[in-house]
């Protein structure tokens, strides 16, 4: 499935700090705060300064992270539409 | 301003300027003992008539100073001292950078901090204050100020707001700790309680945190305490912060740092020796 494709700030945009299984994280550009749970600190990782669609996505979550699901993409989709919600990632 | 006052508290000066003799000669005599301010003061907080004629007739303080709010409603002038420290309190959570800022009260013994935070009508100046009567040193009821650098506790120790039924727990403290009991105020009957001498003399000792505390009161409540996840503490300290978002990324940053290096809980309980007992048993832990 070829969906959109997303891209996330580079790495120096953001600053993640680990609370007990969860990310705060703080957005330079926006000045706001989030807390994330996983897989999301981990999709904006892997899409930092590179676009990807959801497949895309799951693919380098699986390489970088042992991430794997049967319906990972779909899972990602739901996330990556949060994720743009929250105005962490945009389509690229 | 024709009556002014001065007052240094912690790392902060306040300048009070007032219409009128009596606010002023309240605060003097509720703040004896508190340093005059070494340099130029921080803010400024004027206690104003609403309008010129309100100076004599019924008159009523405006709250005002470096930071308003716009709809303020103004004070009875027999609620002077309540308009005061209220000024002073809108001068810090509208106008303090140089420290994140938490609602709460804060208390330390041997060398470290307690933080309580929560809700207004928690109990936590009433608890903090009782604390400061027990052998734990009050550094302040209302802000706790946390330094953007090291992340310790400055002292704020200005005096305690005592609400309503609270102010019957401090009926044997020394008349001179104690402002008049003002009664029909916004807030219900308050009385202000000036801290321990000790609390006074060491505003300038900051001290690093050791425990974070939630507190709840309720007549029903059973008296427990659960710790709370960290991630539940960032949120509500944002939450309970007035310059969090202002701050912005050197906020975060003393924020998480506080947060993953301190222990925190919450503690329901139903009277104030519940209370101190469940704090005595989580300091102890």
């Amino acid at each position: 499935m070829a969906g959109p494709l997303y891209i996330a700030d580079p790495a120096d945009c953001v600053r993640a700090v680990p609370l007990e299984g969860l990310t705060a994280l703080y957005h330079r550009p926006s000045g706001t705060t989030h807390i994330l749970a996983p897989p999301a600190p981990q999709i904006l990782e892997v899409l930092a300064g590179s676009p990807a669609d959801a497949d895309e996505v799951a693919e380098r979550l699986a390489r970088r992270f042992d991430l794997a699901s049967e319906d990972a993409g779909a899972a990602i989709a739901a996330r990556l539409s949060e994720l743009e919600a929250a105005g962490l990632v945009r389509r690229g | 301003m024709r009556h002014r006052f001065e007052l240094q508290v912690g790392p902060v000066a306040f300048r009070v300027g007032s219409a009128w003799a009596g606010p002023v000669a309240a605060l003097r005599r509720l703040y004896a003992g508190y340093p005059a301010p070494a340099g130029a003061c921080d803010f400024t907080v004027r206690l104003e008539p609403e309008r010129p004629w309100r100076r004599w007739l019924r008159p009523s303080v405006a709250i005002r100073g470096d930071y308003m709010l716009p709809d303020a409603a103004p004070l009875a002038l027999a609620h002077g001292l309540l308009a005061a420290e209220m000024g002073m309190n809108l001068q810090m959570a509208l106008g303090q950078r140089r420290f994140l800022l938490l609602h709460g009260a804060t208390v330390e013994r041997g060398g470290r901090a307690l933080l309580l935070t929560g809700h207004s009508g928690s109990g936590k100046s009433t608890l903090a204050a009782l604390l400061g009567e027990r052998g734990w040193r009050l550094m302040g009821d209302e802000f706790a100020l946390v330094d953007l650098a090291d992340g310790c506790f400055h002292p704020f120790p200005r005096v305690v707001s005592l609400k309503n039924q609270a102010l019957a727990l401090f009926d044997d403290v020394a008349g001179e700790r104690l402002g008049p009991v003002l009664r029909g105020t916004p807030k219900g009957t308050i009385r202000h309680l000036r801290p321990r001498s000790e609390a006074i003399a060491r505003m300038d000792e900051p001290a690093a945190p050791r425990l974070i505390l939630f507190p709840r009161f309720g007549r029903d409540l059973a008296a427990e305490a659960r710790p709370v996840g960290a991630a539940e503490v960032f949120v509500r300290l944002t939450q309970a912060s007035t310059n969090y978002v202002t701050l912005g990324e050197v906020g975060f940053a003393a924020l998480a740092a506080l947060v993953a290096g301190t222990p925190a809980s919450a503690i329901d309980y139903a009277s104030t020796e519940e209370a101190v007992g469940l704090v005595e048993a989580l300091w102890a832990a």
